[in-house]
């Protein structure tokens, strides 16, 4: 956590730098706000995986000497299948197709995106297929 | 259906010399691997709703090489029309069409996807002992945008008006729906702004894979270097893919909602396109080329028989090469003289610093090595000279006098071809090459990968450096005809020739295919002896990738199981690492 932390960290601080300096000599505002997002999108994960490094328990990836037996149980629950993301991914496309060629594809879109969300959100919920 | 995933169990190491790291396995997860076996649906529904990694890697990768293909069928069009002075192989729009979508296939569909949709999916969670992505689903979701952003462009080119003609970068006023009427200009748009999510979601799942699924013992510095690339990768995705996605907002906006973001007649700036399209379009040329980065600096300590000479400083070059890639978008821009010229040319300078830490530790790794010439090696090494080419010449065009003498002339087009044919081609089928095996379980045949290499690789120099001297000689890019006093005939003629041969290397890669599906060779666990993770479980992998792992001491903990006759203690594998490497530097520092 300590080096992922640091990581971002390091990249928020070298945009914050790299932005000042642009400002102060280029005094162009696109660029400057770009960077100064870059700066956030570094500083904030990364602050909060530093905060959490000093009061968490270090995860066994972390631990120079672990072994697999330190990690022994259960790692997490990982859905086999699921035809959703499919669904929601065609949504996505006839979303977008809408802008194109006319609102005669939204009802299309619509039907397709939010059967994606309800199906999606009752299969996690109940951990198997919908 | 949701699986929970019980860890793997311990498999220790036996006597010294005792398990034959060269054969088939050697070792014990073999008894085991389909202890896991996967039982849900067959077929087409397999494909539509599996959330595995590895199925998705695949479909990534199988994608991504119908789109390089249509789209070199395209490159060799162009170089059709331009082979002669006046030709009228194609029309003026069609060929405006063809070098667009040209571009726009290959940087945005093949280069990034191929390596990071499709290699990162399949192997980083190998590589970091995880049974899958952190999230399945939003990794499945991500392949069905990236399939339907690729279908919406290359169908592009069935609507009426044709496909988009402005060229991959879509500056402002050309853009614009006076300028660029009709439904194709939009569909690459929205093509745009698919993939761009699928990016993103692909981007935020191997972030959190590296961060969260780890093995045991894995701590960020015995992460592989590629999977180190890839992380950094990721994290450059979530900086520029954003942007690009508002930029195409705007212009959409700016097409058919009556805005002016980049009109001058309402007050807006179009110059304010180039500044969003490159700081994506900068970052980007990283997001396609560091993931190549990772796969030569993963083949060449395999086929060098060394760890990797200098693990930090590879690690710390990724970190400099992906920061100041951020920071040095307007050196596009030269020419528009509305930018700094000197922050953007001191930082573009200071690229060649991490670049050149990587090949002094590429050739650092093979230096004093039992180099063997096997097709993924030879692959690398052909990448080495030809990034070195694409890169030398990029420090000349990061100067703003040379830039503004070679702008928009085929000096940049042979550049950038050199710096993006040397990684996502030559790395990317050295990394196919190499990979192989562990994803499909039988081999490549080793000759005909060696002739594919020297057809593709005589021909890239062949097609490419014509293009620097045509480029000095004053040919601007994008023109589909010149005329015979120009000048430029017999240049053009080898380009094309060069074209060919590339397009002719490519039919020995699918005769290769062919015969390793007819006649197929087992490849084992292990094929190359190689040291990361992946190549301890079996080949193809299991379901959840593994029921077995090693202890996870160095960054090569495979080799260390597999050859402990080298481990002078124990436990200290990072110790020994160390030690090796400060002997190679010595060897080298001599020398």
């Amino acid at each position: 956590m300590k080096v992922n932390g640091a990581f971002l960290a390091i990249i928020g601080i070298f945009f914050g730098i790299i932005g000042l300096v642009y400002w102060f000599t280029a005094y162009e505002d696109a660029g400057f706000l770009m960077l100064m997002g870059s700066c956030l999108l570094g500083l904030l994960p990364g602050g909060y995986y530093l905060w959490w490094a000093k009061r968490m328990r270090p995860l066994e990836g972390d631990e120079p000497d672990a072994t697999v037996a330190d990690g022994a149980g259960v790692i997490d629950s990982f859905p086999g299948s699921s035809i959703w993301p499919f669904l929601l991914g065609m949504g996505a496309l006839f979303a977008t197709l809408t802008f194109i060629f006319g609102l005669w594809l939204a009802p299309i879109a619509a039907a397709l995106g939010l059967s994606a969300v309800i199906g999606g959100v009752i299969e996690s919920r109940r951990g198997g297929t919908v | 259906m949701t699986t929970t995933i019980e860890s793997p169990e311990l498999i220790e190491p036996e006597e010294p010399g005792g398990p034959d790291a060269h054969g088939p396995g050697g070792h014990g997860p073999d008894d085991h691997a389909h202890e896991h076996e996967h039982h849900g649906p067959k077929g087409i529904l397999n494909w539509l709703t599996s959330t595995d990694h590895k199925m998705i890697g695949k479909s990534y990768m199988i994608t991504a090489l119908v789109t390089f293909f249509i789209s070199g069928a395209m490159a060799l069009v162009i170089r059709g029309q331009l082979a002669n002075p006046t030709s009228s192989l194609v029309n003026f729009q069609t060929y405006n069409e063809l070098f667009t979508m040209h571009g726009s296939l290959m940087l945005y569909l093949f280069a990034g996807p191929f390596a990071f949709g499709g290699l990162a999916n399949y192997i980083v969670p190998l590589q970091v002992g995880a049974p899958d992505m952190a999230f399945p689903r939003l990794n499945a979701l991500s392949y069905w945008l990236y399939l339907g952003g690729t279908s919406v462009m290359t169908l592009s080119f069935v609507v009426a008006g044709g496909a988009a003609s402005f060229g991959w970068v879509a500056y402002a006023p050309l853009s614009n729906s006076i300028n660029s009427p009709g439904a194709g200009t939009d569909m690459w748009l929205m093509s745009l702004g698919l993939t761009g999510f699928s990016a993103i979601f692909t981007g935020v799942n191997l972030v959190a894979t590296i961060f969260y699924l780890r093995a045991p013992g894995m701590t960020m510095f015995r992460v592989p270097i590629f999977s180190w690339n890839m992380l950094v990768t990721g994290i450059l995705i979530l900086i520029a893919f954003p942007v690009l996605f508002g930029a195409v907002v705007m212009l959409f906006c700016d097409r058919h909602f009556g805005t002016h973001i980049y009109s001058v007649q309402g007050g807006g700036v179009p110059v304010l396109w180039q500044h969003l399209f490159w700081f994506f379009g900068h970052p980007e040329v990283y997001i396609l080329a560091l993931p190549y980065f990772g796969i030569v600096t993963d083949i060449i300590p395999v086929f060098s028989r060394k760890p990797l000479f200098g693990y930090r400083g590879m690690v710390f070059a990724t970190l400099s090469i992906a920061a100041l890639s951020t920071g040095v978008w307007a050196h596009h821009m030269f020419t528009t003289g509305v930018v700094l010229l000197p922050f953007f040319s001191l930082l573009s300078y200071l690229i060649a610093v991490p670049t050149g830490i990587k090949f002094f530790n590429w050739i650092g790794t093979m230096w004093g090595g039992q180099i063997s010439f096997q097709t993924p090696m030879l692959f690398s090494m052909g990448f080495l000279f030809a990034f070195l080419m694409g890169g030398v010449t990029g420090v000349l065009l990061a100067s703003p006098p040379v830039d503004f003498m070679t702008h928009d002339t085929y000096f940049v087009v042979a550049h950038f071809h050199q710096v993006l044919i040397g990684t996502t081609v030559l790395a990317g089928f050295a990394g196919f090459y190499f990979w192989y095996p562990k994803m499909f379980g039988r081999m490549l045949d080793e000759r005909l990968g060696k002739l594919h290499f020297w057809f593709l690789f005589i021909g890239f120099w062949v097609t490419f450096v014509p293009q620097y001297v045509l480029g000095l000689k004053g040919m601007p890019r994008r023109i589909a005809d010149y005329l015979p006093t120009n000048g430029w005939t017999g240049l053009n003629e080898m380009s094309t020739v060069g074209a060919m041969i590339i397009g002719f290397s490519f039919l020995f890669f699918f005769a290769n295919l062919i015969k390793s599906w007819r006649r197929p060779v087992p490849a084992g666990d292990n094929p190359w002896d190689g040291g990361a993770l992946e190549w301890f479980t079996s080949s193809p992998p299991p379901h959840h990738n593994f029921t077995h792992l090693p202890p996870i001491r160095s960054e090569r903990p495979v080799w260390d199981y597999n050859h402990p006759e080298h481990l002078k203690d124990e436990g200290h594998g990072d110790k020994r690492h160390r030690e090796h490497d400060e002997q190679q530097e010595s060897v080298g520092a001599s020398a």
